[in-house]
């Protein structure tokens, strides 16, 4: 029993990886005033990037950086509609969703002359796991052995650094300049404004930050979960990232706890298929695959405590007429 | 190298700013001397906040230029203006309101890229502002926890803060109570005395009689007097104020009021931020009168008009009409208040009423779109709608009588007839009517005018907001004059001239007939 | 006041024109990105989608889907809502739609079950949308979100139902049985064939007609009913419905359901008309390009009818494309729907002011 918890806790943690890249890149964004469904085609797109670059030049480092520069452009794009031109935010997310989604299937047959699909990874070209030091001398100690050699040890750098990022993040958030300033923009952009400090190159530093992030989700599901980029491999996890910021409330720390819980449901949605619960019977895979979002709606709707986002959020900037 | 022996603190030379076919201000000059209280009067639309904005870098003015310690500055930014030691209080406040009082102080001047060692620096130094102008806060409390007064006075020491010696304040005490206020002067007192100079901009005469080294009144974007406080009197202000306008007439007879159509008992609202927008309201409205309000816009009037008709609902108090009580607790709807015959040509025509993307046949049956004349089972008749345009359009001279024309097609003052048309065609036994000539040409003006009078005459009761004294003089029978969300007096027409109204508008006539009393 | 000298024809054509010629632009760079000649492609795909027949069959096909989902995101859209949910709506009434005729379908004849399922799909879609709206309009959880999360939530119940309900026993395939043919959509070849009209084997069916019916009903409902005046009203201006006492709450909530239940009809389309059998993913994305379908019609039946048939075209010219390029893949179609999205929706100001301003400009000198 111990150990199959274990092992879900670390399949949890493969899995939450991703969306706590997103989910954080998110919170950049929607604390600046910028609502980003987008990052479903950044996670994409960095995907598609990543993999291939890997595959061209054989490491997954150079992988990594393509991922981050093609999420960034992404984000620009997003901002150039949404800041420079007032655009609607969610017109131009799901737009950026769309065109990822054809183009990265494009781009692979020219690249590859494969429908949606990157040659295979191997070696160099993905982060590989790296093995804490004696994790398999301490293997066998009771308890702390199991925790140390399978849950901590054995992930990838990216597994590492994602949860690395949320103390960043936070750090960054409460605890500087940019930070302060990022927060306020999201809640009165006229404050912001009449403290001499520009609205719209904050915004776009802020994307460019959240570019950043959605990169490395992206490169770790190309080059670092799995082997290659598949078509639509991102599967909804960018709006499972926008779900677990809604769900820990735009702030790093219950976001982290968020992402957490939709990556345990998945690991346990696994580990449950077909598996019979004495005097419940056989608990249906899809109903624990749905949690996520019907606790999210269920928390937006003020049935379990209360989301209030970034006040601005979504509302373009104008300089009002006194 | 100059004569000036001491330059002023900061001083407009030729100001001048267009939007579009407005100009907001036109060759404005002001000097502001060093350590004093300076007031700038008007009314609204008189170009105040559009002439704060330029200085404080939030417009770019066409022309013109501005010094600073006799040295001329170039504003292009808020940044250039805290700069140049140019702080702003503005009306709506400028804080982010789950932010701290501290956080809030330093945004935009943290002193370094870490928050560390700004907030500690902050911390002792807002200690000292605190003690030296008597500003106490607890700095660590959550701006919207906090009382307007004191979210006012995070304002104040933002600006200080950034070491701002000259200070704008924008209508500071539209939102503060009357305790409030006077703890603000005394602390704009205060602040002088430490060599800061104010700039105070409002409508109320007693704050620029009571606090303020010299005034300057503007009117219509222009600067059109400078006094020392001392040797003026409100008299004189109110009227630079308002100016010498070409009297409107209107040729009507004496009102007959007959009965009661509707009265309104103690009735309040709060807005949303739990202020009393609307204070204690009583008034009645009999058949064949004119009841006009009087005020500078934002002092409750249109709170007034959309509770009455309802638009917004009440907080306390009571409608009586059409043998209907309203109440809090029993609300009624806009659609419900149209169905007791009670009509509204709204303020604002282009926000409520006309959609501005509508057809003119479509608007000109807003709020009444469930009426049978225009409704058949499932399908809307638009030729009835359609031809009873057309007819409207004849009968109130709207041009282009073109009833397929997208309604911000037509200009101010073909706009509102369709308005006032459709609501006045309804027959209404009440009409409610919210600045009916604003934006509106000349001509139709006094087409207006007439229409409104022609319907008194008809036995309808008719309630006037405007903030044309001209307008209210010259059509209403009787005069009500709200200020701060309250009646604060009421008066036969034939009693009122511009004097007394203004004073009355500016609550200042008790104070008047108490001092001449005295 | 902006608008007061611009010239109609500006804002319905010219900038519309634009826009999609900007998308096609920039999708053609990508094509000879890939070193194709992008004239050689655009010249397979017309030749694709309307070239032929069996072409314009499948060409109208898709376009039915489109115009069911464009339709739903514009009724929406008119009373200012953006319902990002129809892919969970269609799928959700394509399910009602299955529902109906796998009930029926070996005991009553086709003119009984028609109805009845168009009725399903159009309650379940509605069903479906009701949840968001009344969250919206009574517990101001924001729309989008709502039916970001509603998408995913009917993607999880539908592999649900048909795999561990549905599913034909004995099947690896997650479908349900097929159908009788008493609940078979006629295909619109079929239909015509009688009357001597040879118009090519394709998919196309009775949905096609049905969704040109729902055209005309939308049309009249937003234009000619009280309903369609209030919605416009709430759409163009909140304060104005205030003003004219409009139950704002009620009108979103009908609001999303009509919407809801439009882009149900996607199921009679794919369900009934085409696939005779409930399966997973039948949606295929029509729910999303729907958005673009609007945008790109202006919000308006007809627009959306053009615009459906364009991208019905791009579906079908794509697939074409595809075989006599095979370096490019049917996906394009699906950057050129994005690219079209972003230039005539989220960058709409950015021609719009500018070219505003010209004619502004050009009248007041």
């Amino acid at each position: 029993m111990f150990e199959t918890l274990i092992l879900m806790l670390d399949a949890t943690m493969r899995v939450s990886t991703p969306l706590i890249f997103a989910a954080l890149a998110g919170l950049f964004s929607e604390r600046a005033g910028i609502v980003d469904i987008g990052l479903e085609g950044k996670i994409l797109g960095s995907a598609f990037a990543a993999a291939a670059a890997a595959s061209i030049f054989g490491s997954a480092w150079i992988g990594l950086f393509f991922g981050i520069a093609a999420s960034i452009s992404l984000a620009m794009i997003h901002g150039f509609a949404c800041i420079t031109h007032r655009g609607d935010h969610i017109v131009s997310g799901v737009a950026i969703n769309t065109i990822v989604a054809g183009l990265t299937v494009t781009l692979s047959m020219y690249w590859f002359g494969m429908g949606g699909q990157t040659p295979t990874l191997s070696g160099d070209e993905r982060f590989l796991s790296i093995t804490f030091p004696f994790a398999d001398a301490l293997a066998d100690v009771p308890v702390i052995g199991l925790i140390y050699s399978e849950l901590l040890s054995g992930h990838n750098l990216l597994v590492y650094l994602a949860f690395a990022m949320v103390p960043f993040t936070y750090w960054v958030i409460y605890k500087t300049r940019f930070g302060l300033r990022l927060r306020a923009v999201g809640e009165n952009p006229h404050a912001v404004d009449t403290a001499g400090i520009s609205v719209a190159f904050l915004r776009y530093r802020a994307l460019i930050i959240c570019g950043i992030l959605c990169g490395i989700a992206g490169a770790y599901l190309s080059t670092a979960h799995n082997a290659g980029f598949l078509k639509d491999m991102s599967a909804g996890k960018g709006y499972m990232a926008l779900a677990a910021l809604i769900f820990g409330k735009w702030r790093p720390v219950p976001v982290l706890l968020a992402c957490l819980l939709f990556g345990f449901l998945d690991a346990v949605a696994i580990r449950m298929q077909g598996v019979v619960i004495p005097g419940i019977g056989e608990v249906p895979v899809q109903a624990i695959e749905v949690l996520p979002y019907v606790l999210t709606v269920l928390l937006l709707a003020g049935f379990i405590g209360k989301a209030i986002g970034p006040k601005a959020v979504g509302r373009p900037y104008v300089k009002e007429r006194a | 190298m100059t004569n000036k022996t001491t330059p002023y603190a900061i001083e407009l030379r030729d100001i001048s700013k267009r939007f579009g076919a407005v100009q907001a201000n036109k060759d404005i000059c002001l000097q502001v001397p060093a350590g004093s209280i300076h007031g700038i009067i008007g009314e609204n639309g008189a170009g105040k906040s559009t002439l704060m904005s330029i200085i404080y870098g939030f417009y770019e003015a066409d022309a013109g230029f501005i010094e600073v310690d006799g040295q001329r500055v170039g504003i292009h930014s808020s940044q250039d203006a805290i700069n140049a030691g140019i702080g702003m209080v503005h009306q709506h406040f400028m804080l982010v309101e789950n932010f701290t009082v501290l956080e809030n102080v330093i945004l935009g001047a943290e002193g370094g890229a870490l928050l560390k060692g700004g907030i500690d620096a902050a911390r002792v130094e807002l200690q000292r502002l605190a003690e030296e102008y008597s500003l106490d806060i607890d700095v660590d409390a959550i701006v919207e926890e906090l009382p307007v007064g004191l979210q006012q006075r995070v304002e104040i020491l933002k600006a200080l803060y950034r070491g701002a010696r000259i200070l704008i304040l924008d209508e500071p005490t539209g939102v503060l109570t009357p305790q409030e206020a006077d703890h603000l002067f005394r602390i704009l007192k205060a602040l002088k005395e430490q060599g800061v100079t104010v700039l105070l901009i409002t409508h109320k005469l007693r704050e620029i009689m009571a606090s303020t080294d010299n005034v300057s009144v503007m009117r219509q974007g222009q600067m059109v007097a400078h006094r020392e406080t001392v040797n003026t009197n409100k008299e004189e202000l109110a009227e630079l104020m308002v100016g010498k306008k070409v009297r409107l007439t209107v040729n009507k007879d004496d009102a007959t009021p007959s009965d009661v159509l509707l009265s309104a008992k103690a009735l309040s609202q709060f807005d949303e931020q739990g202020v009393k927008r609307l204070k204690d309201v009583n008034l009645e409205l009999r058949a064949g009168e004119i009841v006009g309000i009087a005020g500078v816009s934002g002092n409750g009037q249109s709170e007034l008009l959309n509770v009455l008709s309802g638009i917004e609902s009440m907080s306390e108090g009571e409608i009586h009409i059409a043998g209907e009580v309203i109440t809090a607790q029993n609300p009624k709807n806009a659609a419900q208040m149209r169905d007791l015959k009670m009509a509204h040509v709204p303020e604002d025509r282009h926000k409520m009423g006309l959609v501005t993307g509508f057809e003119a046949y479509e608007a000109a049956v807003l709020g009444y779109h469930n009426s049978e004349t225009y409704n058949g089972k499932v399908i809307m008749h638009r030729k009835v709608m359609i031809d009873e345009c057309k007819e409207r359009m004849a009968a109130w001279d709207v041009r282009p009588p073109n009833p397929h024309l997208k309604t911000a097609n037509f200009s101010g003052g073909n706009q509102q007839k369709i308005v006032i048309a459709r609501e006045v065609e309804q027959n209404p036994d009440i009409l409610l009517i919210g600045q009916p000539t604003r934006g509106v040409d000349i001509g139709a003006i006094e087409n207006i005018h007439e229409q409104i009078v022609k319907l008194r005459d008809a036995g309808k009761a008719i309630l006037l907001v405007s903030v044309e004294l001209d307008e209210i003089m010259a059509l209403s029978d009787r005069i009500i004059v709200m200020f701060d969300g309250a009646v604060v007096g009421e008066l036969d027409a034939k009693d009122a001239d511009e004097r007394t109204l203004g004073l009355m508008m500016a609550n200042a006539y008790n104070e008047e007939q108490e001092g001449e009393s005295a | 006041m902006s608008q007061a000298k611009v010239p109609a024809w500006v804002n319905i054509a010219l900038i519309p024109f634009l826009n999609i010629m900007l998308a096609f632009i920039v999708s053609g760079l990508v094509i000879l990105a890939i070193g194709e000649n992008p004239l050689e492609a655009a010249g397979y795909l017309i030749y694709g989608a309307f070239g032929y027949d069996e072409g314009v069959g499948y060409t109208l096909y898709y376009a039915t889907n489109l115009i069911f989902t464009g339709l739903a995101v514009s009724v929406a859209f008119k009373g200012g809502l953006f319902n990002i949910g129809g892919e969970g709506q269609a799928y959700i009434g394509g399910l009602g739609v299955g529902l109906v005729c796998l009930a029926f379908d070996q005991t009553m004849p086709f003119y009984i079950i028609a109805p009845l399922a168009i009725i399903g799909a159009a309650a379940f879609g509605a069903g479906w949308a009701y949840i968001p709206a009344y969250l919206q309009a009574r517990r101001g959880s924001h729309i989008v979100i709502t039916t970001i999360m509603f998408n995913f939530i009917a993607s999880s119940l539908m592999v649900y139902l048909i795999v561990n309900w549905l599913k034909e026993d004995g099947r690896m395939a997650a479908n349900s049985r097929t159908f009788e043919e008493s609940a078979w959509m006629p295909y619109l070849h079929e239909m015509l064939s009688p009357l001597g009209i040879d118009i090519g084997t394709s998919p196309l069916n009775f949905a096609f007609i049905l969704a040109l019916i729902f055209c005309v009903l939308v049309w009249g409902l937003l234009w000619h009913t009280r309903w369609g005046y209030q919605l416009r009203t709430l759409g163009t201006s909140p304060s104005a419905a205030q003003y004219a006492g409009i139950d704002t709450a009620k009108v979103t909530i009908w609001a999303m359901m009509i919407s809801g239940g439009l882009a149900g009809f996607v199921g009679i389309n794919e369900i009934m008309g085409v696939n005779h059998s409930l399966l997973l993913n039948f949606t295929a994305g029509y729910g999303f390009a729907g958005i673009a379908v609007s945008l790109m019609g202006r919000n308006h039946p007809i627009g959306i009818i053009m615009a459906a048939v364009l991208f019905g075209a791009l579906y079908q010219g794509g697939s074409e494309l595809a075989f006599e390029i095979p370096t490019i893949t049917p996906e394009i179609v699906v950057v050129i729907q994005g690219l079209v999205i972003l230039f005539s929706g989220a960058l709409e100001h950015m021609f719009k002011d500018r070219i505003e301003g010209f004619f502004i400009r050009r009248a007041v000198a």
